[in-house]
């Protein structure tokens, strides 16, 4: 146990000196140096609980991306059926209760009506979206299934994701963490950002543009009393804008989207100098909006965010450079705010927020500042009475205390582990654990010598007699490290990372680094007897 | 020079002979204990309950208004505040129940945290808004459900490790010490109506570990004695066990309480709880791990035969060739 030879000195010490350095950028930075970018820079970053900033978990409506699938579906129903030849009549069309359901008028065009669906409901993935079903004949119901829903809103989250990510960069914060959690929500963390209003208001709206022809010859009494002219819809004015409290219709097809933009900037209309949103549109995009601005000259078209209307402009006439202004009474900051939106895109389900904390920089400094004269103070405490009880095994014990503490910090910047409160306690547990096997040895070779063994065999004896115990301790600590990082969330997570990281290294510093130096300091100087 | 030693020497701390008074104590406590539980229940933080959670700091007043804020916020009309101080006397968490369809439109709650908020600086020109928190319904019960099944599995896990490593009769005594443990800190939760949230449970998970970390220490020492000593009466080998392992237990103890001491009086007051309740646990695991742990052995039938290996045909056959009885 005892016999340490040249190799494995060097491996514990290449092992012990790589993880030191690792853990000397963070030593730097956090003292208040630079450390130089040109070189290798792991960093152990602070949790929002210590540095301040933002936290929201976002979370996506289930139903509304049903919604959307089913009305998409309806859709693709109308136009199949029509476009079929000959062209099929149905009606009673509904999309409610996660499923599409209409009626032929001939039941005799069963089999076209079915053949001219197949493509759409079969789809081309590996997921079985919908099923068809037809009752009594001529009644066609198509349900979205469940595996169907889940992975449409896999695919949803997935681009979400990405949308959250450009929304958030356009504000210009710093590292923020967007990551998706299971299988409908979002975490965004934002360090340093204090007022997370204008982060939820950005986050808040899909963005989705669209323009749509007014219909003109509706009647204002018509639409104020709810009456949908047919093939209208009827779409209220926004909060803000100059028909706020009013409704239009407007056509249901024939308009344009405008999710094929390559560009949104705030800028000012010219005459009135008022804040407005300058959108391009890509190739595509700029000859529909030029077809439907030619088409339409001197008819009023409105623009829709969201389901609601901004503005209602007259086309004067064709617009054909694919680029527009859209107005509707915006502030510099709404305008600012949209133009964010429309570039990074719409998004495709719309995310509310679930759960959200601010914690100030103040409190996070102050929390830092705190904890670190406590674990001082508890530290240096620790390291005399362990000195004072054991003596040159207590000082090598401590050294290896020390070691352990910057080979966490080490291994935590290596794999970007998050340092949060709850990480800290996880470090006093460690610090413990590692005291602990120490004493163990300490207090067993104690007992050995007490019981009249040589030097030698009773450190000897020590070491092996307390590895036992050391094992079965830290077996039950990764059992419990390694559930707690399984099943546990957020803090409880921060907390079993930094135990699981302490355990393998408490076990490293506190059991091979001392045996190490005590055998090499008994194999020099071969005492008869030792104070502990 | 001489060595501080916390433990004389040779200790013969006949511990076993106190097994029914303390007993009965750990049994009354556990009881008041879970009276406590269903009768005041837990204060649950926000992360748990659900709802909004201010903190307010008082950055030029010595103890922060609380009777006066608390007559402010009722005015408002969003419901009663929980109000409380939170580590410092010049710190205040205000706590208050989502409003009316904040499920169904979060807006609401954002319009009272501010309506809140701008009402307390209005007051009170030197108060701080420290951070806001808010979770609604659907999260806060989600994560107390991962939380119990956490905790649930770490203690499975481990006893069914114990098991292995040992003989179930050790398995069930860490169990019952450790929910011993785990009882009597949320005992003191209860009593004291401290907030309880997610760090007090990973204080609870870390209590989980060292009191199993304790009590696998002395049963290890009793195992390796019941190997050596077979004969020894049961009694005398558990005083016995304890008293050897006594230097390591008080040094352990005496260390992670000096840390938890620090971080308790010296440490932000994000975790004043957190460290409450890790010395009230690390306290009761050393002292479960004596009183309790140990003598639930003799009550279980441990005896010298538990870990002598059985017999087999082989063993018997070798066993009779050798010419042996």
């Amino acid at each position: 146990m005892l016999d340490f030879p040249l190799w494995k000195r060097i491996w514990l010490w290449a092992l012990t000196l790589v993880a030191a350095a690792l853990a000397v950028p963070t030593i730097v930075t956090q003292a208040g140096g630079t450390w130089p970018a040109s070189l290798y820079n792991p960093q152990v970053s602070l949790g929002l609980d210590l540095a301040g900033g933002s936290y929201l978990l976002l979370e996506a409506q289930r139903a509304d991306v049903a919604k959307q699938r089913l009305e998409a579906m309806e859709e693709t129903v109308r136009s199949k059926m029509r476009e079929a030849k000959p062209s099929i009549a149905i009606g009673d069309v509904s999309a409610t209760d996660g499923k599409v359901s209409f009626m032929l008028e001939n039941p005799a065009q069963v089999d076209a009506a079915r053949e001219a669906l197949l493509p759409a409901i079969n789809g081309s993935g590996t997921v079985r979206e919908w099923d068809l079903q037809v009752l009594d004949g001529n009644r066609f119901v198509i349900t979205l299934t469940q595996q169907g829903l889940d992975h449409d809103i896999d695919q949803a989250m997935d681009s979400a994701t990405d949308v959250v990510r450009k929304r958030i960069d356009a504000l210009g914060t710093k590292e923020p963490t967007i990551v998706r959690e299971g299988a409908e929500r979002i975490m965004v963390q934002v360090p340093g950002l204090q007022n997370p209003q204008a982060l939820k208001d950005l986050l808040g709206k899909t963005a989705e543009l669209e323009f749509k022809l007014v219909d003109t010859t509706a009647l204002q009494s018509d639409i104020a009393q709810g009456i949908v002219p047919p093939g209208d819809q009827i779409v209220p004015y926004a909060p803000g804008t100059s028909g706020a409290g009013t409704s239009i219709a407007v056509k249901r097809l024939g308009g344009i989207r405008g999710d094929t933009l390559t560009n949104a900037q705030q800028t000012f209309e010219q005459q009135t100098n008022s804040p407005v949103v300058s959108i391009t549109f890509d190739g595509q995009g700029a000859e529909k909006f030029g077809r439907l601005t030619t088409e339409n000259v001197n008819k009023p078209f409105a623009i829709i965010l969201d389901g609601q209307v901004l503005s209602a402009p007259n086309i004067n006439e064709p617009i054909l450079g694919g680029s527009a202004q859209i107005s509707g009474g915006f502030t510099v900051e709404s305008a600012n705010q949209l133009a964010i939106q429309l570039r990074s895109g719409a998004l495709p389900v719309k995310l509310t927020v679930v759960d959200e904390s601010t914690v100030s920089a103040e409190l996070g400094a102050d929390s830092i500042h705190k904890g670190a004269i406590a674990m001082g103070v508890g530290t240096i405490i620790i390291v005399l009475l362990i000195a004072a009880a054991y003596g040159r095994f207590g000082i090598y014990a401590d050294l290896a205390v020390l070691v352990n503490v910057v080979m966490i910090l080490g291994i935590m910047a290596v794999f970007g582990v998050t340092l949060t409160l709850p990480g800290i306690a996880g470090f006093v547990l460690t610090i413990g654990t590692a005291v602990d096997a120490n004493v163990l040895i300490n207090e067993r070779i104690r007992e050995e010598r007490r019981r009249g063994r040589k030097v030698m065999q009773a450190v000897d004896l020590g070491y092996k007699e307390a590895s036992r115990t050391i094992f079965d301790a830290n077996i039950t600590h990764v059992i419990a490290a390694t559930l707690m990082f399984m099943f546990g969330q957020g803090p409880i997570k921060g907390f079993a990372v930094v135990l699981m990281i302490g355990i393998v290294t408490s076990v490293f510093t506190a059991v091979y680094m001392t045996r190490m130096w005590v055998a090499l300091w008994l194999r020099r100087k071969r005492p008869a007897d030792i104070n502990i | 020079m001489r060595l501080l030693k916390l433990v004389p020497e040779n200790t013969n701390i006949d511990f076993l002979k106190w097994q029914w008074p303390t007993t009965i104590l750990s049994a009354l406590l556990m009881i008041a204990s879970w009276t406590l539980l269903y009768t005041e229940g837990l204060n649950y933080g926000v992360d748990f309950a659900g709802g909004q959670m201010i903190k307010v700091t008082f950055t030029q007043t010595a103890n922060a208004p609380i009777p006066t804020l608390r007559t402010e916020i009722e005015k408002l009309g969003y419901g009663e505040p929980v109000l409380q101080n939170f580590g410092k006397p010049n710190a205040v968490s205000i706590r208050m129940r989502m409003p009316h369809g904040a499920e169904k439109n979060p807006g609401l709650s954002d319009a009272m945290a501010k309506t809140i908020s701008a009402d307390i600086k209005k007051h009170h020109a030197d108060a701080r808004i420290d951070g806001v928190d808010s979770v609604s319904g659907k999260v806060s019960g989600e994560l107390a459900w991962t939380a119990m099944k956490a905790l649930g599995f770490a203690a499975l896990g481990i006893s069914i490790f114990i098991w292995f490593r040992f003989e179930w009769q050790f398995g069930v005594g860490a169990m019952v010490s450790l929910i011993h443990d785990v009882t009597l800190v949320l005992g003191l939760f209860a009593l004291t109506q401290m907030e309880f949230d997610l760090t007090i449970v990973a204080a609870i998970l870390t209590i989980i570990g060292y009191s199993l970390n304790d009590t696998i220490v002395v049963y290890d020492r009793i195992r390796e004695n019941l190997k050596k000593y077979r004969r020894m009466p049961m009694a005398q080998l558990l005083n016995l066990s304890v008293n050897e392992t006594l230097a390591r237990t008080v040094m352990v103890a005496a260390t992670m309480l000096i840390t938890l001491t620090a971080l308790l009086l010296l440490g932000p007051k994000v975790i004043f709880g957190f460290s409450a309740a890790l010395v009230l646990g690390i306290f009761v695991a050393t002292y479960s791990s004596i009183y309790a742990a140990a003598p639930m052995l003799t009550w279980l039938g441990v005896t010298g035969q538990s870990f002598v290996p059985v017999e087999t045909a082989q063993d018997i056959q070798e066993r009779k060739a050798r010419g042996e009885a």
